[in-house]
């Protein structure tokens, strides 16, 4: 069959979302991020309110989110997203607001601003990348760098007694009252990116009904960062990060539905 | 005239924070500047005109809520003092970057580090000079009374949507904690008029979308960006503003501003009353510097001090605007530690008069 005959509109399975502009990702090929950036534009897409959500783009690799999503955007400073994001919210509470967030961004600078943003039930969606590594700056540790794992500021592999332990921040917000829905999730599969896209659905849907802050980690890869080739590097993600990171639903309408202490152990 | 009360200066910036109706205001406590969060959650203007109140976890997060609310084109604001300014310059150099309008004041301690709670002056060169990282500048205003603390949050919220820059209102701990009558301004209904073409507040179908940053990867679009912004900076000499007691046939001059400039009004008054020719220059924007001024009263004095609560900052400015034409000193009392009328009339005599 010739391409042309492939190609045309009756086959159309998946249409890429008018929401996402023209311009080409900075991202590595094989990243996470481009697919996360797509659910969320399809999921706006969807709901109908362009016209009413503000993003706010981190430092970090996806410090230029601005330039791929069709929506107003505000960049801000290290990890203080949160904060950002707070301010708007206050402000414009008919609005959708989320931030999206990588490793060093939201689990290092920016904690403080994180914990007390989710602390307050800021009623905002928190994206959280998580491949743990500096990904822009060249594969530096990030707090979430696995023990053991090579960077290129622990060249000899994270040792927790002279570096601390990989911090698992999503365990940590989901206890924290103002948080309503937190969840870990991943992109590198179908079945996954299917998950991610409910998952932030309900995140928006819940913005529009003011049911409080939803967090949603997304476990992914960095391929560049950690010197493999994409396929290789979602095969050790799956082998490496998802026991330490395990995926799935931590707390669901201000409800615990995971055995924390298991997950902490 | 409006009414009438007798507050402390932190009280009569919230006071006049509601009714020049402010938006939000976004905060954390530290002396000598707590009053100004207290009075406001207690007021709890939410309630009233709809202002937001929010007590943020640090200094970082109180300015970067203001980044994110101003750059949705809402009049906000935040007040802290020197060390909190000092945690706060990271996010007002990304705010003057990204050119958001916006208030924030300082109301001066003794530095450096922890420093004291006292009144000083030490933080002019952060105001004045830009603070944080980058070539960039806060327009900044230097009350010098109670009353001034009040009128100039609306002035300054004006200033600040003028040249979309954030704007300092540059006090001290004297000025924010004594207490003086006040005339409040009427209260002003809360609404968000504003130029919408560059606001984050969601695309609608007429418009491109709009970004709120101060990135700029491109380092020609990055030099142009600051050419505007030097441009724009330039341009707010159309703003300078002083006040001159006794300089008409002054031969001597101080030149102070702020608390300062309350004590030097006394010195010239004794001076006066002792048949001494002194007169006093005081700048009520220390950016745009009031150097046009200084330097025409610099071709009719013999000479010029400058006094200040620091160990000498605000005087090479002033020795910027004479350019060595006539000899420019400096007196003033670093760490807290206020000088009196007396004080000053004794440096007039030593280091301005001394020598003629």
């Amino acid at each position: 069959m010739d391409i042309m005959e492939i190609i045309k509109p009756e086959n159309l399975v998946h249409q890429r979302t008018p929401l996402m502009t023209d311009a080409t990702l900075s991202y590595c090929p094989g990243c996470g991020h481009g697919t996360v950036h797509h659910l969320i534009m399809e999921v706006v897409q969807e709901l109908g309110i362009q016209e009413d959500t503000i993003g706010i783009a981190p430092v970090g690799c996806s410090v230029l989110a601005y330039d791929f999503m069709d929506i107003d955007m505000s960049q801000a400073a290290h990890g203080r997203a949160p904060a950002v994001a707070t301010g708007i919210k206050r402000l414009w509470p008919e609005k959708y607001v989320f931030t999206y967030q990588g490793d060093g961004d939201l689990a290092a600078i920016g904690t403080a601003e994180t914990i007390h943003a989710c602390n307050r039930g800021e009623n905002i969606i928190i994206f959280f990348i998580n491949n743990g590594i500096y990904g822009m700056t060249g594969g530096q540790m990030a707090p979430t760098t696995l023990e053991g794992m090579k960077s290129s500021t622990s060249p000899y592999g994270r040792d927790h007694v002279k570096m601390g332990y990989p911090l698992k921040i999503t365990e940590l917000v989901a206890q924290l009252p103002g948080t309503s829905f937190v969840t870990r999730q991943a992109v590198h599969k179908p079945a996954n990116v299917r998950k991610t896209k409910k998952a932030i659905l309900k995140a928006f849907e819940m913005q529009r009904e003011k049911k409080g802050l939803a967090f949603i980690e997304v476990v992914s890869n960095c391929n560049s960062g950690w010197k493999m080739t994409p396929v290789r590097s979602n095969e050790w993600m799956e082998e490496n990060m998802f026991p330490y990171y395990p995926l799935g639903d931590i707390k669901v309408d201000g409800k615990i539905v995971k055995d924390l202490m298991k997950d902490l152990m | 005239m409006g009414e009438l009360r007798l507050m402390k200066g932190n009280e009569a910036i919230a006071e006049a924070a509601i009714r020049a109706g402010m938006d939000a205001y976004f905060g954390y406590p530290i002396t000598p500047q707590s009053e100004v969060l207290e009075y406001l959650t207690l007021e709890n203007p939410e309630e009233t005109t709809g202002m937001v109140v929010l007590q943020a976890e640090s200094e970082i997060a109180a300015i970067n809520m203001v980044y994110g609310a101003a750059g949705t084109g809402k009049k906000v604001m935040t007040s802290s003092s020197s060390p909190g300014i000092s945690l706060k310059m990271e996010g007002i150099s990304y705010i003057a970057g990204a050119e958001l309008p916006c208030l924030i004041v300082n109301v001066v301690r003794g530095g450096p580090g922890l420093g004291t709670i006292q009144p000083s002056q030490a933080d002019y060169f952060q105001a004045t000079k830009g603070g944080g990282h980058g070539d960039y500048r806060l327009i900044v205003l230097a009350p010098a009374s109670v009353q001034e603390m009040a009128d100039f949050v609306d002035k300054g919220m004006e200033l600040a949507f003028k040249y979309r820059n954030p704007v300092m209102i540059l006090s001290d701990g004297l000025i924010g904690q004594m207490m003086e009558k006040v005339e409040l301004p009427e209260q002003k209904p809360r609404v968000t008029e504003f130029d919408q073409s560059w606001v984050t507040t969601g695309k609608t179908a007429d418009r491109e979308r709009n970004i709120i940053t101060s990135l700029n990867l491109d380092p020609e679009k990055q030099y142009l960006h600051n050419m505007h912004l030097q441009e724009k900076y330039n341009s707010m000499k159309a703003d300078v503003k002083y006040e001159m007691f006794d300089c008409d046939d002054a031969e001597f001059l101080l030149v102070a501003y702020g608390s300062s400039a309350r004590i030097c009004q006394k010195a010239v008054d004794v001076a006066r009353s002792r048949g001494k020719k002194l007169g006093l220059l005081r700048p009520i924007t220390l950016y745009p510097f009031p150097d046009e001024i200084i330097s025409k009263l610099a071709r009719q004095v013999k000479g010029i001090l400058s006094v200040e609560l620091n160990a000498g900052q605000m005087v090479e400015d002033v020795r910027l605007a004479v350019n060595g034409r006539i000899p420019v000193y400096h007196y003033g009392t670093p760490g807290g530690k206020i000088y009196s009328p007396d004080d000053v009339l004794k440096a007039i005599e030593e280091k301005l008069m001394g020598g003629y």
